[in-house]
């Protein structure tokens, strides 16, 4: 039996062809989440009239003529700087922590985040084969929301596990503010699968038909309401202003992560953007149409260069949708801590049931 | 005073959804991101320093050339951390203008302890100590914070002079002098 588990696990080339696919899927993110720091960095030096990192480089590549100078006037070498930082940091482990937690909670605060993303689709190979880690699964959305809403455990292991006040009162906020975006989150996202639940189409929650069923009009163009109230929601998912409530730098010191250091708060940082990765690819794949190029432009070229289009188009509007966030960021103030919560329960939740029924007597009228 | 009563009108709809002013408010940071930035790349870029500009205390000479000090230390007196050292000395009989009679020997000002106030500037009868444009004082020892006499001259230069005080008193003196025979 152990030589049949061996054969199965170990030596089947089909187990390493899986976790390459896994971890070149995991390079990328972790690529995407570095340079949206770097993003994050340089738009918000832009629009406070700065700017941002332009010294970082290493010799041998500031010497190339021109190109080196482009890499180090952007700063395109910093993230690799801040990434060994993080990682060459002393890893100190305060003395007044639950310390098994306080390990476990930047894990915990990751993993979901890659777990998630195994349901991505980016593209469409040439043969109709979609480009993801787990082709064929049809629980798409309920996977990625089921599991991504495990990332505020993480953040609340990190606040109980950090035994201080702020991190405690970080995590509180945290844990409240999920259950106050999470409903109308859920509930603005069932009118789409309304939209391509046809009976001819079995497995309406898995994103590659939804993207499928925007070969023409992009879901926003008829799901407005809810396309915003996922935004909204979006937003809260991945802690980012103005709801970054767990955080509240200016209130609460550093939020659940006040204790954290070195690589640990390292993996909360690169939790946070995955975060962001993961809840655009999100809106993106279920309103604004996948890898599809324009509305009513689903392709542009044929075979391989068709898929290279898709992947851009795609990798086009995950970059300009973290752009947003960026933008966004360094313009709304925070919103405060009741205020999140009136408007979860009293503004996002009754407008999207409202929201719902109107689509359900809608297409019940329509047949 | 007439009394202007602004109404208070409550929130409209579309201000109660936030959703108009955080749209105005993109539109604010947009502009700002497409502006040109306003750093100043400091070490590479040196800032315009304005005139009257109060930096490191100099000490000037005049269009003649004649240093401008003589060393009553009213500035040494004055100065509130103790910066300011001078060492009184006098004018030899051969110089030119030994009818000043004094002049520092030595004149130190601890760059360390000044707090660049500007009262030794303030409190000098003869405007010889400027605070000028100099803006950037480092050393690697306390040895070299410290600004000699011959530093002083050399970051203060020659400033002009509208009175020529000195001049002004030898020709009376010597308009006197000339009386008297």
């Amino acid at each position: 039996m152990i030589e049949q588990i061996l054969n199965d696990l170990v030596l089947s080339p089909a187990w390493y062809y899986t976790a390459a696919r896994g971890l070149t899927v995991i390079v990328i993110l972790m690529s995407i989440a570095a340079y949206s720091v770097l993003l994050e960095r340089k738009a918000s030096a832009w629009i406070q009239g700065r700017v941002g990192p332009n010294r970082t480089n290493h010799p041998l590549i500031a010497w190339i003529p021109f190109f080196g100078n482009v890499l180090t006037r952007g700063g395109f070498i910093q993230p690799a700087a801040d990434g060994l930082k993080f990682l060459f940091k002393e890893d100190a482990l305060p003395g007044h922590v639950r310390k098994t937690f306080y390990v476990l909670a930047p894990c915990i605060a990751l993993a979901p985040v890659l777990i998630s993303l195994v349901m991505l689709p980016f593209g469409e190979l040439p043969s109709g084969q979609i480009i993801t880690l787990c082709p064929g699964a049809d629980i798409g959305v309920l996977f990625i929301f089921a599991i991504s809403s495990l990332g505020v455990y993480g953040i609340a292991l990190a606040g109980w596990a950090a035994n201080s006040k702020y991190p405690f009162l970080g995590a509180i906020r945290g844990s409240a503010q999920l259950i106050s975006y999470e409903l109308a989150m859920g509930l603005s996202v069932l009118t789409v699968f309304l939209a391509t639940a046809t009976p001819e189409q079995n497995n309406a929650l898995s994103l590659v038909s939804m993207v499928k069923a925007q070969t023409g009009a992009w879901n926003i163009l008829y799901h407005p309401v809810a396309a915003l109230i996922f935004l909204i929601c979006v937003f809260a998912e991945a802690n980012r202003h103005p709801f970054d409530m767990p955080e509240s730098e200016t209130d609460l010191v550093g939020g659940f992560h006040t204790e954290y250091g070195a690589f640990k708060f390292g993996l909360f940082f690169v939790a946070e953007y995955s975060h962001m990765i993961i809840g655009s690819s999100l809106f993106i794949l279920m309103f604004l149409g996948g890898w599809h190029v324009l509305p009513w432009l689903p392709n542009v070229g044929t075979g391989i260069v068709a898929t290279l289009i898709g992947l851009g188009s795609f990798f086009f509007k995950l970059a300009a949708f973290l752009f947003f966030f960026v933008w966004v960021r360094w313009t709304v103030p925070r919103f405060r801590y009741d205020q999140v919560m009136r408007i979860g329960w009293r503004v996002l939740l009754p407008v999207a049931v409202v929201n719902l029924l109107v689509y359900f007597i809608w297409y019940a009228l329509k047949g | 005073m007439a009394i202007k009563i602004v109404e208070r009108r409550p929130l409209s709809f579309a201000e109660k959804t936030y959703l108009p002013q955080i749209i105005a408010g993109l539109k604010v940071t947009w502009d700002n991101l497409v502006k040109p930035p306003v750093t100043l790349q400091y070490p590479d870029e040196r800032p315009v320093i304005p005139n009257g500009y109060r930096g490191v205390p100099t000490l000037v000479r005049d269009p003649h050339g004649r240093e401008k000090c003589v060393s009553c230390q009213l500035c040494e007196f004055v100065c509130p951390p103790k910066a300011i050292r001078i060492t009184p000395g006098e004018i030899l009989e051969t110089e030119d203008n030994n009818h000043v009679e004094k002049a520092p020997k030595e004149f130190d000002i601890d760059m360390l302890r000044c707090i660049y106030c500007g009262l030794c500037q303030e409190v000098c009868p003869e405007e010889a100590i400027w605070l000028q444009g100099q803006y950037s004082m480092t050393g690697k020892t306390r040895e070299e914070m410290v600004n000699n006499k011959e530093k002083l001259y050399e970051l203060g230069g020659t400033l002009p002079d509208s009175h020529y005080k000195w001049d002004k008193k030898k020709a009376e003196a010597e308009r006197q002098q000339h009386g008297n025979h």
